[in-house]
């Protein structure tokens, strides 16, 4: 991954930054230059809520390379508390007690790195709560 | 507007083309369709590609392939959409036939998957997710696909055993089709203990990796009755529709609504409903593709594509024949050409030359090609006339 594309995608991975429309409060992660509910060009930055349920999830056994060391692991669509859903893998967890509904939390984690000299990524993954 | 038709179609036989260059598939596909329509020029042409960029380093693909197939000079335009690319080539070149502003255009889609290795195939095909929010994640198609399916099951209680049922139509289908990438039959046991990919989906739940082109003419319907030796099959419908790309934004991770819309927008301009069209090939990168997608153009309600899948009702000698051609699943899947090859299989089909796997009668036929987890779609209605 280029170093632009890690460093401007920061402050949604690091602080859970989103865009809220000042117009109709429709909330963007990530945040957008206009919503598309009320063609409002205004929103304010707010933190997402880090709790949420499971909509749907995975587990995923063929990995691309960057994750083959992690397979298998889980994947969901997490529906967080303020209405915004996002997709985020499912960590402490075992496979066997995954399920639609599950309250989770983001956490702060490593997400991959790009080999032994590049970027090491970070962002969220959920837990269980 | 003007009335279009469909003189010319073109094919090679699709797999692991190791000892050809995207060049020489796409010719061979482009001058067997040539060939077809008994066409000696062309005005314009598109050429549907997901991305001879990061699979053959390759871009600028119009003028390079206008300048092999010896079309030098002609309008060409490269067309991307993921893997409704070759749909896409085919609207935009019924478009430009339609506006009157060309007279026969050639229609053609190309993917040279197989220059690189499966990781990198990987990545280039994730390219059609949102990168940066879902890719980086670690997610892959096999896994949105994945989510969808258990969405779904969770939903409308779709079994594992009716994701397997899509796979085994589609291979029996396919063994009838000489140019399929895997003619093999395959059993419901074998898809249900297959490699496990992303949980639920296996590895026969999923299209292959494939080196393939197609191609077909275009023109207006008075050309097409003045040259053309063979059943003219005219274009009634055509509908297409985006959706985010992402699917954690969509609000109904069981349903696709840019297929809905598509087909919708279809439907209306053919002036048909369901109970009118005698076969479909739809977009099945994955067996719940094919289920959600019989379900979005209005074969079967939601939650019922599933048992329909099941009970038969897509098979050769169902309510709706889905996929006779073996469909993404056993035909293969070069991405950009497999719209082009969807409306192939309807063409010969209405013509009468599908062979072994031919529907009887059939006179109006659906494609339906998508891109990404569904973030685009383009649908096509075609009738004999």
């Amino acid at each position: 991954m280029s170093v632009p594309a890690y460093r401007r995608a920061m402050p949604q991975r690091y602080r859970y930054e989103a865009g809220k429309c000042k117009s109709c409060g429709k909330i963007f992660f990530p945040p957008r230059l206009i919503c598309d509910a009320c063609k409002s060009r205004e929103f304010e930055t707010i933190t997402l809520n880090r709790e949420g349920v499971v909509k749907t999830y995975t587990v995923i056994h063929v990995a691309p390379s960057q994750f083959v060391d992690q397979a298998p692991y889980a994947i969901g669509v997490v529906e967080l508390k303020d209405g915004v859903s996002l997709l985020t893998q499912i960590v402490d967890c075992e496979f066997e007690d995954l399920k639609i509904g599950m309250p989770v939390r983001l956490e702060f984690r490593k997400i991959s790195e790009d080999g032994k000299a590049g970027i090491i990524h970070y962002g969220y993954k959920c837990v269980p709560i | 507007m003007r009335e279009v038709a469909i003189i010319g179609v073109g094919m090679n036989k699709w797999g692991e083309l190791w000892e050809k260059s995207i060049n020489d598939i796409f010719v061979e596909a482009a001058l067997e369709a040539i060939d077809d329509a008994g066409v000696d020029h062309l005005d314009a042409m598109y050429v549907g590609c997901m991305s001879g960029g990061l699979f053959n380093g390759q871009e600028h693909l119009a003028s390079l392939l206008s300048d092999y197939l010896g079309m030098g000079p002609i309008p060409a335009t490269r067309v991307e959409s993921a893997c409704a690319s070759g749909g896409l080539a085919v609207k935009s070149a019924i478009i430009e036939v339609m506006s009157g502003n060309a007279e026969i255009v050639l229609a053609g889609g190309v993917e040279k998957m197989t220059d690189v290795s499966g990781d990198q195939a990987t990545y280039a095909l994730a390219t059609a997710a949102d990168q940066e929010y879902e890719v980086y994640q670690g997610v892959t198609f096999p896994g949105l696909y994945a989510m969808m399916a258990r969405a779904h099951m969770h939903k409308y209680g779709t079994t594992r055993k009716q994701l397997a049922a899509v796979a085994v139509k589609n291979h029996d289908n396919g063994s009838l089709n000489p140019l399929a990438q895997f003619p093999q039959k395959v059993t419901l046991d074998e898809v249900m203990n297959s490699v496990m990919v992303a949980d639920p989906l296996r590895i026969l739940d999923c299209s292959p990796i494939t080196d393939g082109a197609a191609a077909i003419i275009v023109c207006s319907l008075e050309t097409a009755k003045k040259i053309s030796k063979k059943p003219i099959v005219k274009v009634i419908g055509l509908g297409h529709a985006t959706d985010s790309i992402a699917l954690h934004s969509r609000s109904d991770l069981t349903s696709l609504n840019a297929v809905k819309l598509a087909g919708e927008r279809a439907y209306k301009m053919a002036g048909k409903t369901p109970a009118d069209i005698d076969l479909v090939e739809v977009h099945d990168c994955f067996t719940i593709a094919e289920i959600i997608v019989t379900e979005a153009l209005g074969f079967f309600e939601p939650g019922k594509g599933g048992p329909a899948a099941e009970s038969g009702q897509t098979a050769r000698d169902g309510k709706i024949p889905v996929n006779t051609s073996g469909g993404l699943k056993s035909k293969g899947h070069p991405v950009g050409a497999t719209g082009v090859a969807q409306v192939i299989e309807v063409v010969k089909q209405l013509r009468g030359e599908a062979g072994k796997r031919q529907i009887e009668k059939a006179r109006i036929g659906m494609t339906q090609n998508m891109g990404g987890s569904g973030g685009s779609s383009v649908v096509h209605i075609l009738e004999k006339i």
